[in-house]
């Protein structure tokens, strides 16, 4: 084994922050938060370990298109995939995630297709996926703004839910999850949203994955005291986690979604972790942060502490060379899809104009109407020269 | 009935035919809102259907659409015209553009009632029409009544567009009365997003909407004392506009003013004027001219007079139409 390097103080956790898995991959006991890690299936474990896994390959094929110019830009998560792993388990299939633009893992764990999710940053749709069918609304790029939507549709959940007891809510009661960053808790949305969500005592789990960096500005400045002190003061709690933990933020998440669901209201979890990688590929790290964190960083990186555990306690099966063996296998098949996914989404396979006029109104629009007959007939012209030549030549 | 009186019969109709429709915004239950539009409302549906939100603009149309995404037609009020912007960016980036960028998949049924305008007095930001940084954004239906009737039947409507509806309230008029006739058959077919000519003439064209309606009417007659038969066209829907109804009385006429509060430069009247240009010029018999604001911050209330277009700033640009 390598010596790891002394971590550096953005390493550290804040004082109270939840970790139940430590970087080694031993286990602790916590009297609030292991019992949520009771029953936990070998299964789940590793299909934690998988969706992190194949999900770090995918991002990482992002990288490589948006590199080869196949992709307008890229959005990489890696590093980030323990917190969104232990958040994804922890909460139901009926439950609705609102993400921001990071939340890759999240997406894919509820079955959203690569080549879906790759549509916004290919440029061929804004949202690849229809949010019903995953229960997981588009990115929102805009900062800040789904945290809104999220606390609106969970004021929706409630109001659909008000006539349950509580034992209904437990059996069947749905939570929203509100996705967004250390750099978008700055932005007056979160706070309006945290507002809302507190007077109405609505099902919310607002996450935050604290990744350090908005871009180039650090948490510190948007921040002077961990972020999720924040929610006391709207009224509700807020748990810092150890969001390279994903057995931590499992159980975290699996509470705040209990204390959302059975009516106790919103929750706040901020997952402390790091985008090893850039903001996006317009992004160069190298000019705002050093070597030494990013090596930090490494040292605690979710998926070694993940595999430690399963291969210390025999959840990664009988013969666990063979089950990261698979995992690595499946992510060089996904990212092959990948990227045949996203090669084919050029001529017919590419949306018209027209999609567009169709669907910005619900009801008939005569502006609308008029500039599409004009465009059309416009298109038209073109494949009438078209013809000409071909009938010439 | 009183144009705020015919909004409240609109939203207590709708909130009775639809258990889906809420109203949420400042001050709006036990208060009644600060022009009373919702009194009573919360005594009768209840504080969960007609809510005092938080003041918090971003936050009422965040919600909004979420609530909207969820299968509820909210119906969200800004208290005042200048104090939407706080909003602006749910409203831009959000509201117009959800519907799109799901591929159609997501509808937001979210109506927007806004009171603006000036006229009344007031103070800072309390006086504003902002209605061009709306009807410049794709994906939102802007519409204004400038009487009870419509008042009431373009509320209704809005309520139940299936798209995102803004409705600016000519706060000056609220008090304003008229008939209305509440019977289903009572909107003649009329649809919030059409024009209508509220007076018939033959000269002159005039176009006007919410608060100036009732102005280009005292214009229209006026003008009819010196001879002149004035037309008038009131918008009522600002995205989209009835070009149609507007091409049909310019024809007609040969000759149009619009009008409008929103200062003249970058506002809808640029827009109407150059439509119609490419349409009918060959029926014009005089440049299409514009009545506006100034290019200038609302000015205080003791001196808007001299900003907002009056009956003489009309009727000199009815005359220099006759000039050509």
């Amino acid at each position: 084994m390598p010596q790891t390097p002394p971590p550096t103080p953005a390493t550290e956790l804040p004082d109270g922050a939840v970790r139940l898995l430590d970087a080694d991959g031993t286990l602790h006991e916590d009297a609030r938060f292991s019992p949520y890690l009771q029953g936990l299936a070998d299964e789940t474990l590793q299909r934690m370990y998988r969706l992190m896994a194949t999900e770090r390959r995918v991002d990482q094929e992002g990288t490589s298109l948006q590199r080869q110019g196949q992709l307008a830009l890229w959005v990489p998560a890696v590093g980030q995939e323990g917190a969104q792993a232990g958040a994804l388990t922890a909460l139901r299939d009926e439950d609705w995630i609102f993400p921001t633009y990071r939340e890759h893992l999240l997406a894919l764990g509820r079955g959203v297709t690569p080549g879906q999710l790759f549509e916004l940053f290919r440029g061929t749709a804004h949202a690849g996926w229809t949010a019903a069918d995953h229960r997981v609304q588009p990115y929102t790029l805009v900062l800040a703004a789904q945290t809104l939507h999220a606390t609106g549709y969970a004021w929706g959940i409630a109001r659909d839910q008000s006539d349950w007891d509580a034992e209904r809510r437990a059996a069947e009661g749905q939570v929203v999850l509100a996705c967004f960053g250390d750099g978008a808790s700055s932005e007056g949305d979160v706070h309006e949203s945290m507002v809302f969500a507190a007077s109405y005592d609505l099902p919310v789990v607002f996450f935050c994955q604290n990744n350090q960096w908005a871009i180039s500005v650090p948490a510190s400045t948007q921040t002077r005291v961990p972020l999720a002190r924040r929610a006391a003061g709207y009224g509700f709690e807020g748990v810092t986690v150890d969001g390279n933990d994903p057995l931590a933020m499992h159980a975290v998440t699996a509470w705040a979604a209990e204390q959302a669901r059975t009516g106790a209201g919103p929750v706040m979890i901020e997952a402390h972790t790091f985008r090893s990688g850039a903001h996006t590929t317009a992004d160069d790290p190298t000019k705002y942060r050093t070597r030494e964190e990013e090596q930090a960083w490494a040292a605690v990186d979710p998926l070694a502490r993940l595999a430690a555990h399963l291969r210390a306690t025999g959840a990664a099966g009988a013969d666990p060379d063979a089950f990261f063996a698979d995992v690595a296998a499946e992510g060089e098949e996904l990212a092959r899809r990948t990227r045949e996914a996203v090669l084919a989404m050029t001529g017919d396979a590419l949306p018209t104009l027209d999609d567009v006029f169709e669907t910005v109104y619900a009801e008939p629009h005569p502006l609308v109407a008029e500039e599409l007959a004009w465009h059309r007939q416009w298109q038209a012209g073109f494949a009438d020269a078209e013809t000409a030549e071909g009938d010439a030549s | 009935m009183t144009i705020a009186k015919a909004i409240n019969r609109a939203l207590a109709d709708e909130l009775a035919a639809d258990e889906k429709v809420l109203l949420m915004g400042e001050d709006i239950g036990s208060l009644g809102g600060v022009y009373r539009v919702t009194e009573g409302l919360k005594a009768r549906f209840g504080a969960d259907r007609v809510v005092d939100s938080p003041l918090a603009e971003s936050g009422i149309i965040g919600t909004s659409i979420g609530l909207a995404l969820r299968g509820y037609r909210p119906v969200a009020e800004i208290q005042f015209d200048g104090f939407v912007f706080p909003g602006f960016n749910q409203i831009t980036t959000q509201l117009a553009k959800m519907r799109a960028r799901t591929r159609g998949a997501a509808s937001v049924p979210v109506t927007i009632r806004i009171p603006y305008g000036g006229g009344i007095g007031s103070i800072e930001h309390h006086s504003e029409s902002p209605e061009a940084l709306f009807t410049h954004t794709a994906g939102l239906r802007v519409i204004t009544p400038s009487n009870a009737h419509d008042a009431y039947w373009m509320t209704r409507q809005a309520v139940r567009s299936q798209d995102p509806v803004i409705i600016f309230e000519p706060k000056r008029r609220y008090w304003l009365k008229g008939e209305v006739d509440l019977s289903e058959a009572g909107h003649r077919g009329l649809s919030a997003f059409e024009a209508q000519v509220v007076r018939e003439g033959t000269d002159v064209t005039i176009a006007a909407w919410g608060p100036l309606v009732p102005v280009a009417l005292a214009a229209a007659n006026a003008a009819a004392e010196d001879g002149r038969s004035v037309e008038v066209v009131d918008l009522r829907s600002l995205s989209p506009v009835d070009f149609d109804a507007l091409q049909a009385s310019v024809e007609k006429t040969g000759r149009m003013v619009i009008t409008h509060e929103a200062p003249t430069f970058g506002g809808l009247g640029g827009e109407i004027a150059a439509r119609l240009m490419e349409r009918s010029f060959l029926h014009l018999e005089a440049p299409i001219l514009r009545v506006g604001g100034f290019h200038l911050p609302y000015p205080p209330s003791r001196v808007e007079e001299q900003y907002l277009p009056d009956l003489d700033r009309l009727l000199d640009a009815v005359d220099r139409t006759f000039a050509y």
